[in-house]
């Protein structure tokens, strides 16, 4: 089988700090992977990469065989940190232009998401709280009937439980041709979810099993013993 | 009953008993059809890789079965349920039996303490 993202040796410098560091890594079809680290390990220098957000100083990056650009933005499904929709826009509006710009759109799937997390459609952006916006965005990007979603902190700003929600969306939306990457530092909230998960620490990766090897080998939750990988 | 879970073991084996005990209980009566990977996934809230691989386990131990096109059910041998049933009682009271030696009862003391605590139950 073919892997849907692979990179090799890729590396990402700013100056003389290197955010990635020789990093190698592949990623199958059917997967939810975790991709863990505190602040500033490079979770999102990576997930820009994967976007064409940031070009790689060194080494490869492959997604469905291609480099990013036109070709995997296609396939990728990518939900930023931070919001660039704009926020005078109504939900519906925001809707269409997704419609407009991704041919794997799903809109039936859209409305029946905002009608489960009880978002009304007519509201505009800038009238909702972060969460809220943050819900919307998921919804938005998980609408899509994409290969590889990467979700680059999606359950940050949100309460425990629409966090539960957004992880069952995660589960419901699960097919096994596409992957789903999720970075983010709240671990024990997702761990039951994920099959593997990778570890990063100042640009590296220091850890990369599935969860089940991981509390089989240790004893412990991922996040115990994240707890003790990255202790400061 | 809810999916209990416990975070410091493997999640595979966990969502194998947790059937198991919905099995012997009867939540999942004798050939019954099971929900979807993916419904259990989400009522669990685990992987659905994860789930699926403990239903081929329990598929592979004969306890559920796979209908070609209408999907997983729960084996209809009462006598397989039964067993199952007696081995997870066996192992819960061979966990007590380990925490009542630590506390130093002998074998006696333990029948005994039971045997007053049923009793007590009864009359509640």
């Amino acid at each position: 089988m073919t892997s849907l993202l692979t990179c090799r040796n890729l590396t990402k410098s700013f100056g003389a700090k290197k955010a990635i560091d020789n990093i190698s890594l592949d990623i199958g079809r059917g997967k939810i992977v975790g991709l863990l680290g505190p602040n500033g390990s490079g979770k999102t220098t990576f997930i820009k990469l994967c976007n064409n957000l940031l070009t790689p100083t060194h080494g490869e990056l492959l997604i469905g065989g291609h480099r990013p650009g036109v070709e995997t933005k296609k396939i990728v499904s990518y939900l930023p940190e931070r919001t660039y929709l704009n926020d005078w826009m109504k939900v519906s509006q925001i809707i269409d232009f997704f419609k407009d710009f991704y041919e794997d759109f799903n809109t039936e799937k859209a409305y029946d998401m905002l009608k489960r997390f009880n978002i009304d459609p007519t509201d505009k952006l800038k009238t909702m709280s972060k969460g809220t916006k943050e819900k919307v965005q998921l919804i938005l990007v998980m609408s899509r009937e994409a290969e590889l979603y990467l979700l680059d902190e999606p359950i940050g700003g949100v309460d425990p439980a629409a966090r539960d929600f957004i992880l069952e969306t995660i589960i419901s939306n699960y097919n096994e041709n596409a992957s789903i990457i999720i970075s983010t530092h709240l671990i024990s909230d997702i761990e039951k979810v994920l099959d593997e998960v990778v570890f990063i620490k100042d640009g590296q990766i220091v850890l990369s099993k599935t969860v089940d090897e991981i509390r089989d080998e240790s004893g412990k939750s991922v996040d115990a013993l994240f707890r003790e990988v990255f202790k400061c | 009953m809810p999916w209990d879970l416990k975070p410091d073991r493997p999640i595979y084996p966990q969502l194998i008993e947790a059937i198991e005990l919905k099995i012997c209980s009867g939540v999942y009566p004798p050939g019954s059809k099971l929900k979807s990977v993916r419904d259990l996934a989400q009522e669990a809230a685990v992987n659905p890789n994860t789930m699926q691989r403990a239903l081929a386990k329990l598929e592979e131990d004969g306890l559920i079965y796979t209908h070609r096109t209408s999907g997983r059910f729960v084996t209809e041998d009462a006598n397989m349920v039964k067993q199952l049933r007696n081995k997870i009682a066996k192992e819960e009271i061979n966990q007590l039996f380990q925490k009542m030696k630590i506390l130093g009862f002998e074998k006696k003391e333990i029948l005994d303490l039971i045997s007053i605590m049923l009793e007590e139950s009864d009359n509640k």
